[in-house]
């Protein structure tokens, strides 16, 4: 627990006004908040949460500039994973309604085509598994190679833990990006996974990082973790230094250990967002999943213009999204300019 | 939007006509594709890509939203 006792009700410390603080520190250093400081900004009451999004938007066009990255995702393998992750619908371990399916290659390519006419500049071809095995990897192989010759986007995987062997293999695919979430604090993950370790994930982060591909680690906001431990949590991402973010909310699927948990509060979410860019004032900061039963329309405009700088389109992985256009139309409204492919390269 | 119309609930698999399915719908209207067969109930396989999804029965055959989004 975070000590705090010259704390005011307003968010005014020792320190002075944390926004004041986060305004020079962040704003003009560039450097970002540390957990005690994310854990004041998660603390503001309600009615600073205007200010604080507001600052975390000058801290994103201040530092990442105006551009908004657009990304597609896909389930290759879905459902049947041998891990315990307590929020995921896929776990074979659990009475989920999800039902094992994989994705032809012909499939995935049309839905790497679909994603790139929608301005997407990353395609994201996920898998359910603990870590791939072979015959996963070459179908890794076939469909990176289908998708680079007949679609112009960067590709991405996200397929568990990984062996120095196979990131090499995966680098030497051509994959641009690794996606593998931590998920939240490294203190709060026995509660969320038992099957294997918050370590473990954080040693494929790191030959992900060596082998040349960027690095994509989030998390879910909404698993029953305090704020101390999403403040911790803001931290140790922003230790490991990912090139993006993505920003999960809880979506309580049946049969799920965490079915029974409450879909995270806007307001709640919306701080949320605006530490973690505080934390975070460089990195790429993705809305993923569960906006929509979180935030609604209104809230999605409200994080567009609260420290996020890039937006997964379309649909998830086992639930579904807003349509594209309705994004796109977003943006266009809130006249933000999506990252063109020549400028990610 | 998925819908709910049959004899069962696409996203709980209990019988349409019985209980109260108000957050089914709910949950089928913003982010569920349908995991029951309407018609019988049972599981289906279904395939989510980033426009649309897929849904089959291994009775009642395939149902797709993918050509509407």
């Amino acid at each position: 627990m975070t000590t705090a006792s010259t704390e005011t009700a307003t968010g005014t410390t020792g320190e002075g006004d944390i926004l004041a603080v986060a305004r020079e520190q962040v704003l003009e250093r560039g450097e970002g908040l540390s957990e005690a400081q994310v854990l004041e900004v998660l603390r503001l009451p309600a009615e600073r949460l205007t200010e604080a999004l507001a600052l975390a938007h000058d801290v994103r066009m201040r530092w990442c500039g105006p551009d908004i990255e657009v990304e597609g995702i896909v389930s290759l393998k879905t459902g049947g994973c041998p891990e315990d992750c307590h929020f995921c619908s896929q776990s074979g371990l659990f009475d989920s309604p999800v039902r094992a399916a994989w994705l032809d290659k012909d499939r995935l390519v049309e839905a790497a085509k679909q994603t790139a006419k929608t301005g997407a500049t990353e395609f994201c071809i996920v898998a359910a598994v603990r870590g791939p095995d072979e015959k996963l990897m070459e179908q890794i192989r076939v469909g990176v190679a289908a998708i680079r010759a007949e679609v112009d986007i960067n590709v991405a995987c996200s397929l568990g833990m990984l062996t120095q062997d196979q990131v090499d293999r995966l680098a030497a695919m051509g994959v641009h990006r690794y996606n593998h979430n931590l998920e939240t604090a490294r203190s709060h993950f026995p509660e969320v996974v038992t099957t294997h370790t918050w370590e473990e994930r954080w040693e494929t982060l790191q030959m992900v990082r060596a082998a040349g591909m960027e690095v994509c680690c989030g998390g879910i906001v909404g698993m029953g973790e305090t704020l101390e431990q999403r403040a911790e949590f803001a931290v140790q991402l922003a230790e490991l230094e990912p090139d993006e973010v993505p920003m999960n909310f809880l979506i309580p699927n049946p049969g799920t250990p965490f079915a029974h948990l409450e879909v995270p509060q806007g307001p709640d979410a919306l701080m949320t967002i605006a530490a973690f860019r505080l934390a975070m004032p460089k990195t790429v900061l993705r809305f993923a999943g569960g906006r929509e039963l979180t935030l609604g329309d209104l809230g999605a405009e409200q994080g567009m213009l609260g420290g996020i700088n890039a937006i997964i389109v379309g649909n998830y992985l086992t639930n579904l999204g807003r349509p594209a256009e309705q994004d796109l139309e977003m943006l266009d409204t809130l006249k933000m300019p999506i990252k063109a492919l020549n400028d990610t390269l | 939007m998925t819908t709910t119309v049959g004899t069962f609930c696409s996203f709980c698999g209990g019988e349409a006509a019985s209980g109260d399915h108000e957050h089914c719908r709910a949950r089928l209207s913003l982010i569920d594709p349908p995991r029951y067969c309407p018609e019988c109930g049972r599981r289906m396989v279904v395939q989510v890509d980033p426009m649309g999804w897929t849904a089959r029965c291994s009775r009642h055959g395939e149902t797709t939203n993918a050509a509407q989004r």
